[in-house]
């Protein structure tokens, strides 16, 4: 019950999503069918964490998508196979994440230009500028060692479901802050925030740094899940704004918790299983995908109509 | 009579808001309506403008029977509002403004050369050259986009125009040309319902005054035939008596000291600020006295001049140094209206650390509220005589005079040792009115030194213990405890330099 | 009603002729310049005159002189036939579509679905011309008609279930690219000869297309500014509530250009396939028109908030872009080295546009 007012109604379409898929496949109740569900769902579910902290503070962030792509691609190019470039390699991934994200939030606060174009360019400028580096396709390969956390186990848990633990109670912990309350308050009245004392620019460029973070984690756990590709990041941005939003985070900031957004990548998650499992696979996945999207905000917005009315 | 209402209720929710009021206006008529936030003046008045649809009751104009499901239904039947925020586009030009939503069209296609000279006109007749009808909106002043508005209901040949304290973003010579659009509108037999909460104005402007208390009427009278005081008891039901807590003790020691302070707007501003003293900072609109306190707190900084403790280039460096600044726009510069009274109350102890002094608690605010935790915000809630004390409300929920408490309570997290108050009292009815003064004069008696910055000089002179007006970015002089209105004005205006 | 209707029509009849200042007052344009003194006497009056499409144009301006340098110092002839013609031909689809997308953002709104509508609107022209002329108007009916529905499909998603355009549009996008995905596997359809002289041919130096293109464009202006519903579009777009308040439909609006963006991607689809001689599914996509269209919009001075700019911007917006790819194009500089510099380009000229806003909006 608590849940659910803190969530609000996400989780109640979470739960039916995973009731209909245990239903059509048993094997999914048991420990190893799920955690194999959570470690699918894992970079999404990161990316949209990170995402939150940008939308929350009346932002977009359209380049985590390529972000991945980068990340991917530069891990592959520069350990080749090499075992002991694992972690000089994961510390640099780690390092692009945070940059470009700062790149991103000083050109959208301090220049002023709206996020949505900023990171538009963003977009543009990384997967030129890899596809440059490395010729137009990706080369080289993943060592071991890195492919550990997107696909190996630590005892019956997968690393990649350990990270994600790890990374949501973060995301949690830090909207409970100042930081985070900050955070929100900057999305809901930039104005009041910044007459209260609130440093809105360097507030807001943290939390753009933050989803360049998640992208890295995100793009290192499915570097080792699907493996190397041009397309590996291919749309992501527009996924994790989609889990955001189900989870009734407002576009325009100041509304919403990053739990909810989670839980909403996991419910994005759990329809892309059961549409797989109901054997709509392939291309009509996207149709059922955009109609149930569409349902799901629309469905928010009806049941919550106090915004427009207490407008007047 | 242009306006009859007959019976008008209203609920929302299940909470009845209008219990059967009746309102008559004449055409010509200057109509105030009064009343206590919450006494269902704006809900009235929206009932008029087409917003809200009685539950009962009937309303007809020029006798004959009307319902109105829209707001441009009400437009058509001559009826226009202009509200306090007003609605315009501040990328269009006057014009398209005026006639937006009813652009004249000539063979299919708009004719902007009929609507610009018919806005021409118009300005024309209300004696307003200081702009034309190409002019951006966004260039314009707050009174010019209130002739704009004006302008656009007599292009919709309106018969009744509902006025929402019109004059509280306009203050000094401002005032008196709406006063004379008013009366044009009158003379040309419009009549206008006057909302306000400044009952000089209602005495100056209105033929008759409605008070309204709790959603039902109790008098409507000639403004010759009630006083002041008894308006007041009228609205709220207790005579008020003095409407001010006595002065304090004398003021302490210099907690802020400024000379020589200057920038774009600000001149030679040489100020003392004492521990225990509420200054009062009069002035007309445009003479600076935001831009004082924007100054002091560091939001549009000084540029030249000394300042101690220190002259602060940010907020935060103001806020570090013991200074708060509660703003004139509460809405848009006060408060984040969709996060928690909690979450309000706490924003500044989250974002600034004050040398010196202890930490604030994870959750709470120690500090004059004292303790921490849980218990801490809801005592600073209880201190600042927020009703109800809800942390968890969201503060858009709240009244305006609670928005204030809250944004009070905001500041008290961290003790500063100068509060400056821009209009304080804007926009709240006259019972939150009287707690926000209590509320300012503790705070000076417990050391606190105070500023206060209002348009409302009986409020100014009523609680200030000194009171300074400024002119053109400058300090144009002092005056002792109690002047009078008509001394400070004169030095506003600038007739009688000291 | 009707009453007041007439007396309105009277005063207008009544009021003074145009040409002639209002009695008691200034002619108009000394008002607006006493009122524009009175308020902007902060820093930059001197770039006051100059708003996002004056600078659009001279950056334009700018681009071709510096793009013409590099050139002749590479060797090579910039301002060919061939590279206007070019410049022409590739800024045109790209242009009809971000004709559609300013209508949509002038209103507050933005279209994500238009690559999947270019995509599917060739398909659905090339599939029913099958390569006879016959086929041709029937074909270009149904393009247009399909477009029209889905821009409907938008604005009413958008206006009656009150969902973000940003999802909203996602979600047809993802929806019509499903349809798309399954049903095709790759280029359908055949366009007849007579049909793909719109995507080759030329009057002197000047392809078909770009004077489709300078249609479109055209009528755009002209619906923004002399029909109410242009007028309405930037009301709605600078404030919705007010343009609710003064009577405007605001649904309807929104709707209504949803329906003119879509129609705007459905003609660059027929284009398209003009040029390609088929339908293609991934022809809308493989061009990036979605997020350029916003990107070129953007670029040419209209707020991505609504009720600011101007189809003029648009249109310099777009021709930079294909100036610029021209001049990449004639150093041979690398495709991926393009998408980086046309990254820069947009960030740059929108952070350009911020400042002086900024500068001409702080008293």
């Amino acid at each position: 019950m608590r849940a659910l007012r803190t969530l609000g109604p996400i989780v109640v379409v979470l739960a039916v999503l995973l009731a209909l898929i245990a239903a059509a496949n048993p094997f999914f109740l048991e420990p190893a069918g799920f955690l194999a569900f959570l470690k699918r769902a894992a970079p999404l579910v990161i990316l949209a964490a990170g995402q939150y902290f940008v939308i929350v503070s009346g932002e977009f962030d359209l380049s985590v998508g390529s972000l991945v792509t980068v990340q991917v691609v530069v891990a592959a190019r520069l350990i080749d196979g090499d075992e002991a470039a694992t972690w000089p390699v994961l510390a640099l991934l780690v390092a692009i994440g945070l940059l470009i994200g700062l790149a991103n939030g000083v050109i959208t606060t301090a220049l002023r230009v709206p996020s949505f174009i900023t990171t538009l360019g963003m977009m543009l400028v990384l997967s030129g500028a890899v596809f440059l580096w490395t010729g137009g396709a990706p080369r080289g390969a993943l060592s071991e060692a890195f492919r550990t956390f997107g696909r190996k186990d630590l005892g019956p848990v997968p690393w990649s479901v350990l990270i994600l633990l790890a990374a949501g109670g973060a995301a949690i912990a830090l909207m409970r802050s100042d930081f985070g309350r900050r955070l929100v308050a900057a999305g809901d009245n930039e104005r009041a925030a910044s007459l209260s004392g609130v440093r809105v620019n360097r507030t807001r460029t943290l939390a753009f740094v933050l989803s360049g973070l998640a992208a890295a984690v995100a793009g290192i756990l499915l570097g080792g899940f699907a493996g190397v590709s041009a397309q590996v990041g291919q749309g992501l941005e527009f996924q994790a704004i989609t889990a955001v939003v189900l989870g009734g985070v407002a576009l325009g900031g100041g509304r919403g918790s990053v739990a909810a957004a989670m839980a909403g990548a996991f419910t994005l998650e759990a329809l892309f299983t059961l549409l797989n499992l109901y054997g709509i696979s392939g291309a009509l996945e996207f149709a059922v995908q955009g109609v149930i999207i569409i349902a799901a905000v629309a469905a928010g917005a009806v049941r919550l109509p106090l915004r427009r009315t207490a407008h007047v | 009579m242009i306006l009859r209402m007959r019976g008008i209720a209203k609920s929302f929710l299940g909470v009845r808001v209008l219990h059967g009021v009746d309102l008559d206006v004449a055409p010509g008529e200057v109509h105030a309506v009064v009343g206590e936030n919450g006494a269902g003046k704006s809900t009235l008045m929206k009932i008029i403008a087409g917003v809200h649809a009685p539950d009962e009751g009937t309303m007809e104009i020029d006798g004959v029977p009307v319902s109105f499901g829209h707001p441009v239904q009400a437009q058509r039947a001559g009826v226009a509002i202009i509200y306090q925020e007003f609605n315009l586009l501040p990328e269009r030009s006057v014009a398209e403004n005026v006639f937006l939503g009813r652009e004249p069209v000539r063979r299919g296609l708009v004719d902007r050369s009929a609507m610009e000279a018919a806005t021409a006109r118009l300005l024309a007749e209300l004696g307003e050259t200081s702009f034309g009808p190409r002019a951006p909106v966004r260039r314009l002043s707050v009174a010019q986009q209130q002739v704009v508005e004006i302008v656009k209901a007599l292009s919709q040949d309106a018969r009744i125009i509902v006025m929402d304290e019109p004059t509280a973003a306009l203050a000094g010579h401002e005032v008196e040309l709406l006063y004379a659009l008013v009366a044009r509108l009158r003379e040309r037999g419009i009549a206008v319902l006057y909302i306000s909460h400044r009952l000089r104005e209602v005495f100056d402007l209105a033929d008759r005054v409605t008070v309204l208390k709790d959603g039902a009427l109790v008098r409507t009278a000639g403004t010759g035939d009630v006083d002041p005081g008894e308006l007041v008891r009228l609205m709220v039901g207790r005579d008020l008596g003095t409407y001010f807590p006595p002065r304090g003790t004398g003021p302490g020691q210099v907690r802020l000291s400024v000379r020589g302070g200057g920038n774009a707007v600000l001149d030679g501003i040489d100020l003392d600020l004492r521990a225990g003293e509420i200054l009062g900072v009069a002035g007309l609109q445009g003479s600076g006295r935001t831009e004082l306190a924007k100054a002091l707190f560091g939001a549009e900084p000084f540029t030249r001049g000394t300042m101690s403790p220190l002259r602060p280039a940010s907020v935060r460096q103001a806020v570090a140094a013991g200074i708060g600044l509660v703003t004139e726009d509460r809405k848009a510069e006060g408060l984040a209206l969709r996060q928690s009274v909690r979450d309000n109350a706490l924003l500044v102890a989250r974002s600034v650390r004050r040398r010196g002094r202890d930490a604030p608690g994870r959750d709470g605010a120690p500090g004059r509220a004292g303790g921490s935790g849980r218990d801490g915000v809801t005592g600073l809630l209880e201190a600042v005589r927020l009703q109800p004390p809800e942390p968890g409300r969201e503060v858009r929920f709240l009244s305006g005079g609670n928005q204030q408490k809250v944004v009070l309570a905001k500041w008290m997290t961290v003790a500063p040792e100068t509060l400056i108050f821009d209009e304080p009292t804007r926009g709240v009815d006259v019972g939150a009115k009287a707690a926000i003064h209590d509320l300012m004069r503790g705070l000076a008696n417990d050391g606190m030194a105070i500023m206060m910055i209002s348009s409302e000089l009986p409020e100014l002179i009523g609680m200030s213990d000194r009171v300074v007006v400024m002119r053109d970015g400058r300090l144009a002089g002092e005056l002792p405890p109690g002047p009078s209105e008509e001394a400070v004005m004169r030095l506003a205006a600038g007739e009688a330099t000291p | 009603m009707s009453d007041h209707a007439d007396s309105a029509v009277a005063r207008r009849a009544a009021a003074p002729e145009p040409a002639v200042p209002p009695p008691g007052g200034p002619a108009p344009e000394d008002g607006q310049r006493r009122a524009r003194d009175g308020a902007g006497n902060g820093g930059g009056r001197r770039w006051a005159g100059i708003g996002p499409t004056q600078v659009i144009y001279l950056a334009l301006l700018g681009v071709m002189a510096a793009g013409w340098v590099l050139v002749a110092i590479d060797g090579g002839d910039f301002l060919t036939l061939e590279t206007v013609v070019g410049i022409q031909q590739r800024s045109a689809a790209l242009g009809i579509v971000a004709v559609g997308q300013t209508l949509a953002i002038l209103a507050g709104s933005l279209d994500l679905s238009v690559a999947y509508v270019i995509s599917l609107t060739s398909l659905v022209a090339a599939e029913i011309m099958a390569g006879r002329d016959g086929g041709i108007l029937p074909a270009l009916a149904a393009a247009l008609a399909v477009s029209a529905l889905i821009g409907l499909v938008n604005g009413l998603v958008i206006t009656r279930l009150q969902v973000h355009a940003f999802i909203a549009t996602l979600g047809t996008a993802l929806i019509v690219k499903g349809v798309l995905d399954h049903l095709y596997d790759g280029p359908a359809g055949r366009v007849p000869e007579s049909f793909q002289r719109l995507g080759y041919d030329r009057l002197g130096p000047v392809p078909v297309s770009a004077l489709l293109w300078a249609g479109v464009a055209a009528a755009a202006w002209f619906l923004l500014r002399r029909t109410r519903l242009g007028y309405r579009i930037y009301a709605v777009g600078g404030d919705a509530e007010v343009a609710r308040l003064s009577g405007v439909r605001t649904g309807r609006v929104i709707v209504a250009t949803h329906v003119l963006c879509s129609v705007c991607a459905g003609i660059a689809g027929l284009l398209l396939a003009s040029r390609l001689g088929a339908g293609a599914p991934t022809v809308g996509t493989d061009g990036g028109y979605d997020l350029e269209s916003i990107a070129a919009v953007v670029l040419g001075g209209t707020a991505l908030a609504g009720g600011r700019g101007g189809v003029g911007g648009t249109v310099g917006g777009v021709l930079l872009l294909a100036v610029l790819d021209s001049v990449f194009n004639q150093l041979e500089v690398n495709a991926f080295a393009k998408d980086v510099v046309r990254g820069v380009v947009i960030v740059a000229a929108v952070a350009v546009y911020a400042r002086r806003t900024s500068r001409r909006r702080s008293r």
